[in-house]
Parts: structure tokens; sequence; C-alpha cells
């Protein structure tokens, strides 16, 4: 990539409008329509929460937006960027800008968790010198409270922690975007209830817009400036907690009950 | 399989080499296999040894022994032996670990993160496993000389200069060179299936016992091939 590029690249994310842009996705997987004419934008600051039933696309949805699946129509604008525009260098470097959380929390198993936070880095911060890399990176884990954990390996630690430094390897870039997949999924109310404040936390702290794919309903309530309902395929409702919650509509009241 | 094998020559020469990644893997791959392939071959050496003796005593050619012995087994038995056991541990490895990166979605969380996890993960292990082998083969030969020096001399006397003047004397380049060239294809052939297997794991549990197992299946019976392959070529070189 040129240096001309990179610095387009690099200037990006100061500019105004939607962080995310999302117009007219489809995706389908042989026969079965997943994602069928989907419109949606993201704002920045922004957190917006995507409710749905199993089954019914939301992962897909933030699979297209990282770039890990393609679309079969439809455009993506991610920071301005149009994601089928891009060539594999600038889809990298535009990822750097976007942390991911998956739900398996997908640590790297045969790495401490150190090495964990630093293998972003390597690729996307290789002029730091070792100092400095240790440095942001205890200092990452601090703000999910486990900097004692770093020369620990994952299976060493429990779900909740585990969640929290999946979390903190999508925070270690800075990113200006978060995409969750199901953050409070297999742990306990208590502890689900500390990964939703630590959501919220670093919302305000690190000023990132967030796409929150979740059924754990408290966390929802907790997070959420703004919910989507995915049904079919379609964007079928959209509003704030109280909005959606007051609503008569049988497929939408089946969540807040 | 074809389109996996085409992805690996083209990353293999695309810069921004995970130069770590591959030492890493050297390490795993080769020192790891340097004890099981050390006996096999040692095993090896004294057992064809003491099998071919008798027969040898019955037509009264027991003094070509370290000949026939040097010659099975830098010719064939040393290099598809130790690629045999090397698919057993590292194909099957390979194929588990990479399938349990896909399951856990490890790979993906590589993708994510800007590491192009094909060069990352594929090319450096298929790269090891390449160059790994023939240096474990030569290892291999040599400690199984020396077993079959041995196994000489349990019932006979026979000293190590006098065996291996023998050896050596029988052994020439058309003898070890394509030998040692074939092991190059075996190494790439037990990389290449192990990581494609792994890497294109289907989901569970279940696809990543059955992306092990198929794993080595695969490794040996393109062992075999290959070295049928290699067999008609040095044939057809005039090197046999």
């Amino acid at each position: 990539m040129s240096i001309t590029e990179r610095y387009r690249l690099a200037q990006m994310v100061h500019t105004d409008g939607p962080v995310i842009k999302v117009s007219n996705l489809k995706k389908g997987f042989g026969t079965r329509v997943v994602l069928d004419d989907l419109s949606v934008e993201l704002s920045r600051g922004e957190s917006m929460v995507v409710l749905g039933r199993s089954g019914s696309g939301k992962s897909v949805f933030i699979k297209c937006i990282i770039g890990l699946l393609k679309p079969d129509a439809g455009s993506i604008h991610v920071l301005g960027q149009d994601l089928a525009a891009l060539d594999h260098d600038q889809t990298d470097q535009l990822r750097s800008h976007i942390g991911f959380l998956f739900q398996s929390n997908a640590l790297y198993d045969s790495m401490t968790i150190r090495e964990n936070l630093e293998f972003p880095m390597r690729r996307h911060r290789n002029t730091l010198v070792r100092e400095q890399l240790d440095e942001h990176i205890i200092k990452t884990l601090t703000n999910v409270g486990l900097a004692h954990t770093a020369d620990m390996m994952p299976a060493e630690l429990s779900g909740g922690m585990q969640k929290r430094i999946a979390l903190a390897r999508a925070l270690v870039l800075n990113p200006e975007i978060i995409l969750y997949d199901e953050p409070t999924s297999g742990l306990d109310p208590i502890t689900s209830k500390e990964i939703s404040s630590l959501m919220t936390g670093i919302q305000e702290q690190y000023n990132t817009s967030s796409i929150i794919i979740s059924h754990d309903m408290s966390c929802v309530k907790r997070t959420a400036d703004r919910i989507m309902v995915l049904l079919g395929g379609k964007c079928y409702a959209m509003g704030t907690w109280a909005e959606l919650a007051r609503s008569n509509d049988d497929n939408i009241k089946q969540f807040f009950e | 399989m074809t389109r996996f094998i085409g992805r690996y020559l083209r990353e293999l020469v695309n810069p921004r080499y995970e130069v770590r990644a591959f030492i890493h893997q050297c390490y795993t791959i080769g020192y790891s296999s340097l004890a099981l392939i050390g006996t096999t071959g040692f095993i090896m050496g004294l057992v064809l040894t003491m099998q071919l003796r008798p027969s040898l005593i019955a037509y009264g050619v027991v003094s070509q022994l370290p000949v026939m012995v040097s010659l099975a087994i830098v010719r064939e038995i040393g290099p598809v032996i130790s690629a045999l056991i090397f698919a057993g541990k590292i194909s099957s490895s390979i194929g588990a670990e990479l399938g349990s990166m896909r399951v856990t979605e490890q790979i993906d969380a590589m993708e994510v993160s800007g590491t192009n996890p094909f060069k990352f993960l594929v090319v450096s292990r298929v790269l090891a496993a390449t160059l790994m082998l023939p240096l474990l083969t030569i290892l291999s030969d040599a400690i199984a000389l020396y077993g079959s020096y041995l196994g000489v001399n349990i019932k006979g006397h026979t000293s190590l200069q006098l065996f291996f003047s023998d050896v050596f004397d029988a052994l020439h380049y058309g003898d070890v060179m394509p030998a040692l060239i074939k092991t190059f294809f075996f190494g790439a052939a037990v990389g290449l299936i192990g990581c494609y297997k792994g890497y294109n794991s289907s989901k569970g549990t279940a696809g990543v016992g059955l992306a092990a197992n198929s794993a080595v299946v695969a490794s040996s019976l393109a062992i075999f091939i290959i070295d049928l392959l290699a067999v008609q070529i040095t044939d057809l070189l005039g090197l046999n």
C-alpha cells in the first residue's frame, strides 16, 4: 500500500457521518437466504444491539461487516470505506480500527495472555519496542481488571476471565468500532452484569461505537442506545429499549417478556 | 486440494515472511520427532540385519551384509519408514491443531486481527515439514546403519571401520541423492495434507478427529504414490 493510501486510510477515521453504513445487504448459504435487503447505519459513539432468534443471521451480519464473509449483494461502508473496493492490505488496515469479540472468545490457546494481546500489535504496531509493547499490554489488561494474568495461559482462566481477556484483545489497538458476538453467553448473571458494565465503561473511556449481538436482555437494557430486531433477514423493528418494550407486536413482545 | 497447493505456492513467495513462526515450527516438527525417528531407525537397521543374515549365509555371501543393508536402508526403507512415522506423528497433530483452531474460531480471530492465517499457520508448517523430514531421514539412516553394525556383531565380528568402509564403498551418488530428494516431497505432502485437512475441517469436535485421522491416512497413501513415481523417474534417468 502506498504512503498516500495509508495517509488517506488514517484520515478517514476522522470523517463525519455514520461509522458503519450497510445498504441492501443480501447473504445466503445455498438456497437459504439469511440476510435479505438489510439496510442500517451506526453513528459515531452509538451502541446498537441486534436482537433476533437463533439462526436469524445476526452473526452473519457482523461477520459481513468485518469482512469474514462476503455479501452476495449490497454494500458495506465502514469508516467511509467501501469494503468491496478494498484490497487485502487495505482491509487489514481497516480492521485495525475494529475490535471483534467472538462468542467463543477465540483466544489462542497455545499462547500466553500477553502473547494473545501482542498478536494484533505485531502487525499493526510493529514500530513499538518491547518496553512500549509491555506497557500498553499491561495498561489494556488493567482496564479489564486482569493485569496479573499476563503470563498465564487461557486454559488457566475461568470463562468470565477469558471473556475479559478477549475483550482486552479486541481493545488492544484502540479501535473505533467494537463488534460483540454474544458477549455474555455462557456466563453466570453476576459475571454477565460485570461484563455489561465493562462494555459501557469501555464505550465511555474509548469513545467507541459498537454493535452488540445478545440474547441476554439485562445486557441489552444496560448497553443499548438503539435496538434492531432482525426477522426474516430484514430489519423488522428499530428503536430504543423504552420504545420497543411498549410494542404490542408479538414478534417484538416475546423478547421483552 | 489443487487450489490449496496453488495458494500455498503463492503465499510462499509473497513477502511478509513469518520467520518466527517458521523457526518455531522447525523446532516443534523437527526436534519433537528426533527421538521417535531415531529409535525407529535403530530398530530398523538391527532387525533388517538379523533377518537378512541367515539367507546370506545360505547363499555364502554373508560378507555382503553391510552392502545389502546399506543399499536397502539408504535407497528405500530409511526414507519411506521415516516418512510414514513422520506422517503418523506430524500430519495428525497438524490436522488436529488446525481443525481445533478452526472450530474455536481462532483462525477467524487471526484474520480479524490483520494477520494472514494461511501464511502464519499453513506456510510455516508445510515449509518446516518439507525441510525437516530430509534432515530426520539422514539422521535415521545413520542410526539405522549403526544399528546394523551392532546386528552384524551379535553373531559375528566386524570392526566399525571395516563395516562403514563396506557401506560407503557400496553407496553412490545415484543411491543417495534421489532418495534424499524424494524426502522433500514426502515432507511437503505430509505438511500440505495435514494443513489442508485441519484448515478446512468442518465444525464440531467430530470434524477435528476426522481431520486428524484422514490426514494420516491420506499422507501415508501420498508417500507410497510419490515413492512409486520417484522410482519410475530415477529409472528413466538411469539412476537405478
